[in-house]
């Protein structure tokens, strides 16, 4: 895996994350007090940077085997999870992730609950939502950052790579003000679920003791037949979809 | 006690997910790669045959409960 797909694979995934994060603390910080929820992603942030300051060096120092093991079984639970998730939403069996639901949901919420100063913070509300979306959708992007950069022997690289993601995300959220509703989620879980899936069955063969024909050019065959394997799947499940939902096809004898 | 179970459900949540038979195809999976290249043969194909079965099964539980 060389520098830049190590750099493209977690951006993405940081990307994900980061859309989710912005639409909850857009949220708090409109209906409720922008200081509130900025304080509360910042508190996360800081929650954040020490999980990573603290696993960070010791993932370093794990040995590699093992460590490919349980990163490569995590990463592929993660990644068939994912896929999963966006196979049903692009087959129509789950409803399509809609970041202006979600954000619409979040601001009726916001709206019901009490002011309620606390901790010196004025909009204790405002905070907490915006902590609790930071470090919950943080957590997944540290790890994802983490075990790459870790399996790579180049930790800082994901995480540039992972500041870089919440920065564009961040940039444009304040640009626009709105939920990032265009940004074609399915699409971008769809891919990174393939990435992870593609990493963790690499990793955790390796980790298991087998050896890949071709080491790491197998790679460049596992990710691409995971994902035509995974749009087989979505074609699949889009005809299985439809005939349900028009109903047996009647004989001509029933029609007539 | 609640927040001990709110924090286990957190991190059941977390690992786990929507699907707990995905978590335990990929450890059985792991198990099974571990004892064939013991004795020496080729074990690559373990989890992409995994994946292909694991899947496709729990798509196949989402479609059929939503029928």
């Amino acid at each position: 895996m060389n520098a830049a797909a190590l750099f493209g694979a977690v951006f993405l995934a940081c990307m994900v994350e980061a859309v989710e994060a912005t639409t909850i603390v857009l949220a708090a910080g409109t209906t409720r007090d922008w200081r509130s929820a900025l304080r509360g992603v910042t508190a996360g942030l800081v929650v954040l940077a020490v999980i990573v300051a603290a696993l960070g060096p010791a993932l370093s120092a794990v040995p590699l085997r093992p460590l490919r093991l349980v990163v490569g079984g995590l990463l592929l639970i993660f990644g068939l999870q994912w896929l999963r998730k966006a196979i049903l939403r692009a087959s129509g069996y789950k409803a399509l992730h809609d970041e202006t639901q979600i954000y619409a949901d979040e601001v009726a919420a916001a709206r019901g609950a009490d002011h309620r100063a606390r901790a010196g913070v004025p909009d204790w509300y405002a905070f907490t939502i915006s902590f609790k979306g930071v470090v919950l959708e943080g957590l997944e992007v540290a790890f994802i950052a983490l075990t790459f950069g870790s399996n790579q022997h180049d930790v800082p690289l994901a995480a540039i790579a992972a500041v870089a993601a919440i920065a564009v995300v961040t940039a444009t959220a304040v640009a626009v003000r709105t939920p990032l509703a265009r940004v074609p989620e399915n699409t971008m879980k769809f891919a990174v679920g393939v990435m992870l899936c593609g990493f963790g069955v690499f990793w955790g063969a390796e980790g298991a003791g087998a050896r890949w024909p071709g080491s790491d050019a197998a790679l460049l065959v596992l990710v691409p037949a995971i994902a035509l394997f995974a749009l087989g799947l979505v074609a699949a499940l889009r005809v299985v979809h439809q005939r349900r939902a028009v109903g047996p096809v009647r004989s001509l004898a029933e029609v007539s | 006690m609640d927040r001990v179970r709110a924090f286990g459900r957190f991190w059941y949540d977390f690992v786990i997910g929507d699907d707990w038979r995905i978590a335990v195809g990929v450890v059985a999976a792991l198990a099974i790669t571990y004892a064939v290249s013991t004795t020496g043969t080729s074990a690559w194909w373990v989890l992409p045959v995994a994946v292909a079965v694991v899947l496709p099964a729990s798509l196949w539980l989402v479609a059929r409960r939503t029928r």
